[in-house]
């Protein structure tokens, strides 16, 4: 074969398998090979499983290719897992040093479901302590490097995911979106990710972080295949109360039959994401991909939904709530990291918390604590729950005239690193575009659009009503056509 | 209602032991004797990543509580996160239920019927709450002082847990153990509560007394215990004031070996356990649809089955109401009644004023008592056919309940058939009288004697003899003593 495996779209890797045309083996093989020469300088990874392991694994899995027996939509495919999901018998660290020894004894359900269509998991990727941060700059393990440009972040937190399919170090992968870390990365690294709507796929087994905001989310470089992942991790599941109990398309499907329909999906973009901190080059080239939707006969309008520049503070309030409370386990009784003090239960636990964790996610459950406590509780935590659901009304008014609501995903291109991390109020305005699919709670993808100063990747966020991915997905897929920016892989 | 100066409160920890399974896993719930942490799995032990799932039955059995007590139910059921950091909570919260910032218990107000010393009197139910258990600290000593470190075991974590809170409408000891065993009562006719099971009811018991703070006892394990250690309370607290001392509002400690209460922490202010929503469990309607259905399946209560007692056995409702404060002893009741069924009201004086005595006497469980309903059945048709003496029975009585043994067999072994043939009774009379020579000159003059002599009979048959008879047979022969027809 003259084409590289690595540079190939994930579905066309499998069904190179499943023709024959590629032996399992092989694949691993080029991975490791490609993952050997680029990772010194991106840092993708936390946790890689060792050759040794993952070629038994290939072998295996050839075997049932030629005895007929290989089953499963992904089979011999690998895949980056983001490290805030458990991954049974594969450290699992949130890129946390009070996790950096935890290795989980069970899959989280999306990794049995990947299991069971026959993927086979690469390792795991770096990322924002505990999904604190928006460019992977606070993991404990170092941060990742955007392949486009090395100065550069990939975006967060879930970076190191998009840093390996850019780099062509993994062809698909799964990260997590809590207020944008699927799409800011994927914004950042010319990638393709996708916030499903809350409830669509199983939490069972991600790293809580803000639990009523977060989705684990398909990433790949085409619409296609994050259409294929989302088939394979969307799926009802009893052990997540939240999981949500409906009838599923084929996502693929919907992309080849939907084609047709698509002019007559009313979009609108959505003023105010154009307007206050969102650069110049951002609006330009995102305005130039919108532009080429209405010489193509779509009707794009213009709506205002003024609640949205309330949509920052009210994410951070909840965000940073709840994880003040899902944070409050790591104590070092049981799992993970334990200071070397031998005291009282007040003193061991604290000394575990102060050195375990990093100054972010310390920052975070400071604030969080403080906006739970008594006194505060009404102002903070409750107003941002009423706030929530005005901006949910708005949104649900919005989706009755309009099915696709446009914005960039990231309000700049990619910053260097170092840039804003001492910064942290600069660092959270960069979620200014993504927090309010979390907020809301419904699907929302980020494709590339374009190259700001030609090298630098801006993405184009758009949003959907709840469990409409098949449209969300089916324009995407159509953007990504008139755009030609597809299976984009940065020559490191 | 009556003043009083003192006000007692409770709040009483349920575990829900009929169920399989924890409250938000499906790990098995019988813990009690297991290893430790082998009834564990990432959900109990809050490993990073997994989520609690409701177990319905829980759900379905705190609304049957809810019921019984007269409580509203709620038409959304909210869960919310209690923090504290603790070493036996996994996650550092619990998750149970809030009556503020949008939470609801699952049920609130209420009441429950006691009697005490035949006067009945209604305690107010304040609301019902379903929550999680923690886990349980380990001294390897035994002694939280002396331990030089500390175990946990996560087998409990978990376990669900109904929190009954009462207003503070009880002014005795001795009602808020009458509160309690009813309450456990009404539980075991539930069946969703075997609180016979070590920890599976433990209560804190507010208590004030005029003039003083209001103190908590924490963690008390009986009804019993609780009644003790408020008695306790009570003096300790009247004393202090009555020395002009201030009674702190304070957290106290019931020490069962010493039978004390010891201060644990001084209450300086609410602790901030920052409650907010458990997003993580969607809220669960119950429509009212749902709560008529389980109203219907509930099985007959307390105090609805004694009045049928009253009503189908002729009981009185003192009779009735002390039987159904335990299941099990209703159940006996209802069980021996099968095999014999002609005198309910003596089948229900003798568990009462001698079986039950006994057992309260010994401080017996119903788990260590071997006696079956057809013994106590069996006995009492021996004494109606006037095989054995009421005497006997009461003698052999422990027997039964401790070993289980027929009553038939335990006569027979040990010969305790009733002596009711005159020329025995003759007999032994005679002998007596040859033994007491004096005694029998005595009794014709004294009418002590004559008793005296009735007893050196009962004793000499070891209650065996017929008592009538045997006075009987004493006034003839002494008639013939009087008579000279026999010289003594």
């Amino acid at each position: 074969m003259s084409v590289k495996a690595y540079r190939l779209e994930a579905i066309e890797i499998v069904r190179n398998i499943k023709e024959g045309n590629l032996s399992i083996t092989d694949v691993i093989e080029e991975f490791l090979e490609r993952i050997g020469r680029v990772e010194k300088k991106i840092n993708a990874f936390i946790t890689l499983r060792s050759k040794d392991e993952l070629l038994q694994e290939a072998k295996i899995k050839d075997r049932l290719l030629k005895e007929g027996k290989a089953r499963g939509l992904l089979f011999g495919l690998p895949i980056a897992i983001k490290d805030n999901i458990s991954t049974r018998n594969l450290r699992t660290t949130c890129g946390s040093k009070i996790l950096y020894n935890y290795i989980p004894p069970y899959d989280a359900t999306v990794v049995k479901l990947l299991k069971e269509e026959g993927a086979i998991i690469l390792g795991k990727t770096n990322m924002d302590e505990f999904a604190m941060g928006s460019s992977t700059e606070t993991s404990f393990f170092g941060p990742t490097r955007n392949p486009w440009d090395l100065e550069r972040v990939p975006g967060g937190s879930s970076g190191g995911s998009a840093a390996a399919l850019a780099s062509g170090e993994a062809p698909l992968a799964l990260g997590s979106d809590t207020g944008g870390s699927v799409r800011a990365p994927a914004s950042f690294t010319a990638t393709v990710g996708l916030k499903p709507t809350y409830g669509l796929v199983s939490r069972y087994g991600l790293i809580a972080y803000a639990n009523s905001l977060e989705q684990i989310g398909p990433m790949g470089r085409t619409v296609r295949d994050v259409a294929l992942l989302l088939n394979v991790i969307s799926k009802h599941d009893p052990y997540d109360g939240t999981s949500l109990k409906v009838k599923r398309p084929d996502y693929l499907e919907s992309i080849s039959k939907l084609y047709n329909l698509h002019r007559k999906v009313k979009i609108a973009v959505v003023k105010e994401m154009f307007e206050e901190g969102v650069s110049r080059e951002v609006v330009a080239i995102v305005g130039s991909v919108v532009n080429k939707l209405v010489d193509e006969g779509f009707i794009v309008d213009e709506i205002s939904i003024p609640i949205i520049k309330y949509a920052l503070p009210t994410y951070y309030i909840i965000a940073m709530s709840e994880a003040s409370s899902n944070l409050a386990r790591y104590d070092g009784v049981r799992y993970g990291f334990r200071a070397n003090v031998y005291g009282d239960w007040n003193e061991v636990f604290s000394e575990t918390r102060g050195n375990g964790f990093g100054k972010e996610v310390k920052r975070r459950i400071i604030m969080g604590t403080f906006a739970l406590s008594a006194g505060y509780f009404d102002q903070y935590y409750l107003k941002a729950l009423k706030v929530r659901t005005l901006i949910i009304r708005e949104f649900k008014k919005a989706f009755e005239k309009y099915s696709i609501l446009i914005s960039p995903t990231m309000p700049t291109p990619p910053f260097k690193l170092g840039e804003k991390i001492a910064d942290p109020l600069a660092m959270y305005m960069s979620d200014i575009e993504t927090v309010t699919a979390n907020i809301v709670g419904i699907p929302a993808i980020s494709i590339p659009a374009g190259f700001a100063k030609g090298k630098l990747p801006v993405g184009i966020q758009l949003m959907a009503n709840y469990l409409k991915e098949d449209l969300l997905l089916t324009m995407a897929a159509f953007i990504e056509e008139l755009t030609g920016l597809r299976n984009l892989i940065a020559e490191v | 209602m009556e003043k009083s100066d003192v006000k007692i409160g409770l709040e009483v920890h349920v575990q829900l032991t009929a169920l399989k399974t924890k409250l938000f896993c499906s790990c098995p719930s019988d813990y009690r004797g297991k290893p430790p942490n082998t009834h564990v799995c990432p959900v109990c032990l809050g490993l990073p990543g997994a989520l609690p799932v409701v177990n319905k039955k829980a759900i379905d059995y705190a609304i049957m509580v809810a019921l019984a007590l007269n409580s509203k139910i709620n038409e959304k059921i909210i869960f919310f996160r209690k923090h504290y950091f603790y070493p036996d909570l996994p996650k550092n919260f619990q998750i149970t239920q809030y009556d503020k910032a949008g939470g609801a218990p699952i049920a609130l107000g209420g009441f429950l019927k006691i009697n005490v010393n035949g006067k009945e009197k209604i305690i107010r139910i304040r609301r019902i709450n379903i929550e999680e258990d923690p886990g349980k600290l380990v001294y390897p000593t035994g002694s939280i002082i002396t331990s030089p470190y500390t175990l946990v075991d996560y087998n409990r974590s978990g376990i669900a847990l109904l929190e009954i809170v009462t207003e503070p409408d009880m002014t005795t000891p001795a009602e808020a153990r009458a509160f309690l065993n009813k309450l456990r009562s009404i539980l075991e006719h539930l069946g969703v509560c075997n609180c016979e099971l070590e920890g599976s009811m433990r209560a804190d018991a507010n208590i004030s007394v005029a003039g003083g703070s209001r103190v908590e006892i924490k963690n008390i394990g009986s009804p019993k215990d609780v009644e003790k250690a408020l008695a306790y309370e009570i003096v300790r607290q009247k004393q202090a004031i009555s020395k002009g001392v201030t009674v702190k509002s304070e957290t106290r400690h019931w020490d069962d070996l010493r039978k004390v209460t010891v201060p644990l922490r001084v209450k300086e202010e609410e602790q901030d356990y920052r409650y907010f929503p458990e997003a993580d469990i969607p809220p669960i309607v119950v429509t009212r649809d749902y709560i008529e259905k389980i109203r219907k399946s509930m099985p007959e209560l307390p105090d609805v089955r004694a009045k049928r007692f009253v009503k189908e056995y002729g009981l009185t409702e003192y009779e009735a109401q002390v039987l159904v404060m335990s299941k099990w002893l209703a159940d006996f009741f209802e069980e021996a009644l099968k095999y014999y069924s002609g005198k309910p009201r003596k089948l229900a004086n003798i568990l009462i004023n001698d079986f039950l005595r006994w057992i309260h006497e010994k401080e017996l469980e119903p788990s260590s008592i071997k006696a079956k309903p057809q013994h106590i059945a069996e006995l009492l048709k021996l004494l109606d056919e006037k095989v054995i003496s009421i005497k006997i029975l009461k003698n052999i009585l422990p027997e039964i309940i401790v070993q289980g043994k027929s009553p038939r067999k335990i006569i027979l072994e040990r010969d305790l058939v009733r002596i009711s043939d005159r020329e025995t009774i003759k007999k032994i009379v005679l002998e007596v009288f040859m033994e007491h020579k004096k005694s029998v000159h005595d009794a014709l003059v004294n009418e002590k004697a004559v008793h005296y002599l009735i007893g050196q009979v009962m004793r000499k048959t070891r209650g065996k003899a017929d008592p009538e008879l045997t006075h009987e047979m004493v006034l003839e022969m002494l008639e013939k003593v009087r008579k000279g027809e026999l010289k003594i």
